[in-house]
């Protein structure tokens, strides 16, 4: 049988609860549901700690904002979709603060606005260092107050309908009991996230397996910018658990196992003791990744059981300040590395921790195939391009979900409950693939955890911080391996009630053509740019390579990778300075 | 020299086809800093991919990976391997929910019980957002922020022993999250979500064990926002006896 809404939203984080309520708003009469692998307030938004962007200080401006973003994209940005951005996050942010946000307050009463990396002006709207667990379950229990809102809780999508150019619905599994829908749609909108977890070193949830990129890409969207993996600059080792980048915007150093701030070894200003703004510790992250790099080649790491790491000094400010404005800073390293900031240095590396590429969107939200439309991490609009700033994924997810809730909305009013008779037969199809992986047995099998972790090797291996022709070429080549592999593996779970083998297996599956993406485009990127850095084009290539990158899939299932122009309105390509 | 490896008991169950939860014994690697959720996982990856339980963001802000550890509810990400040695540990579905598969619980009742006290700031009059933000000085804040932090674990649930007698008692957390909104200085809905807190499945249900608090990994104190909103509710109560409602000031939880 098959459910209908008018708009199907796929995810319940931070972009996709924006998305739904917007639909809501925007045309009540619309039937709007949302689909998502978890219950919304566990989606990954819920780990997003240092803040928000927004112009809000009498002293900052819309064009700042969008210069410091523009500049820190390293000039791959779409500098149309950054001026929407900027004009319109302060709005969402506002939103948020009337829907309940407790976002940190100055002593009269109206918003603070933090430091962050990148960023000229103090713009980073925060709730303490909670940031995204107080907006994810501000939203979500907003959008309890929408009861038109269809919520399917632990679905799991796992295939886009699609018929002649135009996007119908999904087929999803009910992770309780194993029960597969066909659920169409008159506009679906993907909301699902990133990747990290195709990396083996991630901030990342477990969910965040690239699923919305791979239903994408197989319904014939292309995937953009996908080269650009962002690594923050301070994980911790072992978990690779996010310390926030406002523990350095609040004064934190960064330094080597000589007690160094190294930082200022790579053009990034000089140390002073107070933070300054786009100066050494509130560079891009782009910059500060690479930084550790070249630290650990010239001996200045300290080795530990979970890698090089160097160390994060917080000491100097203060249990008073740390309690207040990075509280869950000091429960993460007290809980995770028996660690107290207030007395003791943290250790910290390089972790992956964000995709700046994703499903190519125009400014509204919605990808070349008609009905289909993506906001947040899992989309590229692109506001992000080579490098994105810290602190503007979270309105990125609320100006461009409320965007594309808009802009779907609209479209699925044009059209009545009509769905091809192709798609239901899809729909059919699928179930039945699904059926029948679910009784998969396979001799001899290959483990779902040994083709993952193999997978996260060689993607590290091949595309990590630093990256080359000979590294990518590997890359590729174990991943054709392990794509073969993954065929013959297995699964020992054969029931149908909270089976996440298949579920593992599944998203197993979304990784492999995600990560083949990533190699794809990184492999034909000649020149180094943001987050991509080729040692063997070391240089940006303004003339070749002012271009998104838009991957596709082909017939036959390899990938196809074409060039889209950048669009500039006001600020030509340029160097980016930090610290001078 | 130390033990290298330590054993966890995981209860197994399928309803409907098992008669009942079994446990099942697996040997992973104690390891420092290894997490209840990183020997759980080890054995899916490594032992048994059968076995079922839920986790995402393994730093415990997400609240997916509630569990009963050798009988106290913990979130497995934030309860670690060493601290249990030499072992065994016991681990089991959180109580007070009927189990889905394993290590899974059924959490709809909490789902539906939720929205009934309307967890979203009520205003009579919606300032447009060309107004700019509600003020809040951080005084105000502190009154409703430690009820922010719920994470929707389910572990002060599985405490609560209230909750294990009285399936229809709203629980400590929803009962903390009306609250949340109650005292925050931009809601004016402490009146809409006065019926259902003051309902016998609401506040007054509650005997006032304390276990929801003590259990809570996140700090929140849901026994003392009950208890707190059992004197204003009766203080309300005793209004209304001396005067009409309509005369009664707007009530702050």
């Amino acid at each position: 049988m098959a459910d209908y809404h008018d708009v199907v939203v796929v995810g319940g984080g931070g972009a996709g609860l924006r998305a739904a309520i917007a639909v809501a708003e925007t045309n009540p009469a619309l039937r709007v549901a949302v689909i998502s692998k978890v219950y919304p307030m566990r989606s990954h938004t819920v780990s997003a700690e240092g803040g928000a962007a927004a112009v809000a200080a009498p002293d900052d401006t819309l064009d700042e904002h969008a210069y410091d973003t523009v500049s820190g994209s390293d000039w791959l940005c779409d500098q149309d979709a950054v001026e929407a951005f900027v004009a319109e996050a302060p709005r969402e942010l506002l939103r948020l603060e009337h829907w309940g946000c407790p976002w940190s307050r100055q002593p009269d009463g109206k918003i603070a606005v933090r430091a962050f990396g990148g960023m000229k002006k103090k713009r980073t709207w925060f709730a303490a260092d909670r940031t995204g667990f107080h907006l994810l379950h501000t939203l979500f229990q907003t959008a309890l107050s929408y009861s038109d809102i269809v919520r399917y809780d632990e679905w799991y999508v796992t295939k886009i309908l699609v018929d002649d150019g135009r996007a119908y619905g999904v087929v999803a599994i009910e992770l309780a009991t194993g029960r597969i829908e066909t659920i169409t749609a008159n506009a679906v909108i993907l909301c699902t996230g990133g990747c990290g977890r195709v990396f083996p070193f991630t901030t990342n949830a477990n969910i965040k397996t690239g699923d919305g990129m791979a239903l994408a890409y197989r319904a014939g969207a292309p995937l953009k910018d996908m080269e650009f993996v962002q690594y923050h600059p301070t994980g911790l080792p072992f978990t690779g658990i996010l310390i926030t980048e406002a523990a350095r915007a609040e004064g934190g150093w960064l330094i080597n196992k000589e007690g160094y701030r190294y930082l200022q070894d790579y053009d990034l200003g000089t140390p002073t003791p107070e933070p300054v703004l786009r100066n050494m510790e509130l560079g891009p992250r782009d910059r500060l990744s690479q930084a550790f790099v070249h630290e650990v080649e010239k001996g200045r790491t300290i080795q530990t059981p979970y890698g090089p790491v160097v160390l994060l000094d917080l000491r100097h400010l203060g249990a008073k300040l740390i309690d207040a404005k990075l509280p869950f800073v000091r429960e993460l390293c007290s809980k995770y590395q028996n660690i107290d900031p207030v007395t003791e240095l943290v250790p910290v590396r390089p972790v992956v921790h964000y995709m700046m590429g994703g499903v190519h969107t125009d400014i509204r939200g919605a990808t070349p195939l008609d009905g289909l439309y993506a906001a947040g991490e899992v989309a590229c609009v692109s506001i992000n391009g080579a490098n994105r700033l810290g602190s503007n994924s979270l309105p990125e997810c609320l100006v461009f979900g409320n965007r594309a809730g808009r802009a779907a909305a609209v479209f699925a009013a044009r059209y009545h409950r009509e769905v091809p008779a192709s798609i239901i037969a899809q729909g059919r199809d699928e179930e039945r693939r699904l059926a029948a992986e679910l009784g998969r047995r396979v001799e001899g099998h290959q483990r779902i955890a040994d083709i993952r972790t193999e997978m996260q090797a060689a993607m590290e291996n091949g595309a990590g911080i630093y990256r080359d022709g000979d590294s990518l070429t590997k890359a590729a080549h174990e991943l054709a391996e392990l794509r073969l592999r993954f065929q013959h593996a297995g699964i020992d779970d054969h029931s149908t009630n909270f089976n996440t083998e298949l579920i593992a297996w599944l998203e197993l599956g979304f990784m492999l053509d995600v990560a083949e993406c990533i190699i794809d485009s990184a492999a034909l990127r000649e020149e180094s740019r943001g987050a991509h850095q080729r040692t063997d084009f070391p240089a940006r290539d303004d003339d070749r390579f002012l271009a998104h990158s838009l991957v596709r899939r082909q017939p036959d299932g390899t990938s196809r990778v074409g060039y889209l122009p950048v669009t500039i309105t006001r600020w030509p390509p340029g160097e980016r300075i930090y610290g001078r | 020299m130390a033990a290298t490896e330590i054993t966890l008991e995981v209860a197994r169950y399928r309803p409907g086809v098992d008669s009942e939860p079994v446990l099942q014994s697996y040997q992973v690697p104690l390891r420092e800093h290894w997490a209840i959720l990183d020997g759980l996982t080890y054995v899916k990856d490594h032992l048994d991919g059968t076995l079922s339980f839920r986790w995402s963001c393994r730093m415990g802000i997400c609240g997916s990976c509630g569990m009963t550890v050798n009988g106290e509810p913990q979130l497995s990400c934030a309860t670690f391997l060493t601290d249990y040695a030499p072992g065994p540990i016991r681990v089991e579905p959180l109580h007070n929910f009927p189990v889905v598969r394993d290590l899974v619980v059924d959490i709809d009742d909490f789902m539906t019980k939720l929205p009934k006290v309307k967890p979203w700031v009520i205003r009579e009059v919606q300032s447009p957002i060309e107004e700019g933000e509600y003020l809040q000085t951080p005084e105000e804040m502190d009154e409703c922020q430690q009820f922010s932090m719920c994470i929707n674990c389910m572990l002060c649930y599985s405490a609560c022993p209230v909750y294990s007698l009285e399936p229809d008692f709203l629980g400590p957390a929803a009962i903390a999250l009306a609250q949340r909104y109650n005292l925050d200085s931009r809601d004016e809905g402490a009146d809409e979500r006065r019926d259902v807190l003051s309902s016998p499945e609401g506040i007054w249900a509650c005997t006032f064990v304390g276990e929801c608090s003590a259990v809570c990994p996140k700090g929140v104190d849901p026994a003392g926002a009950i208890q707190r909103y059992k004197l204003t509710a009766a203080t309300q109560s005793i209004k209304e006896l001396l005067m009409p409602r309509s005369l009664i000031p707007r009530s702050k939880g």
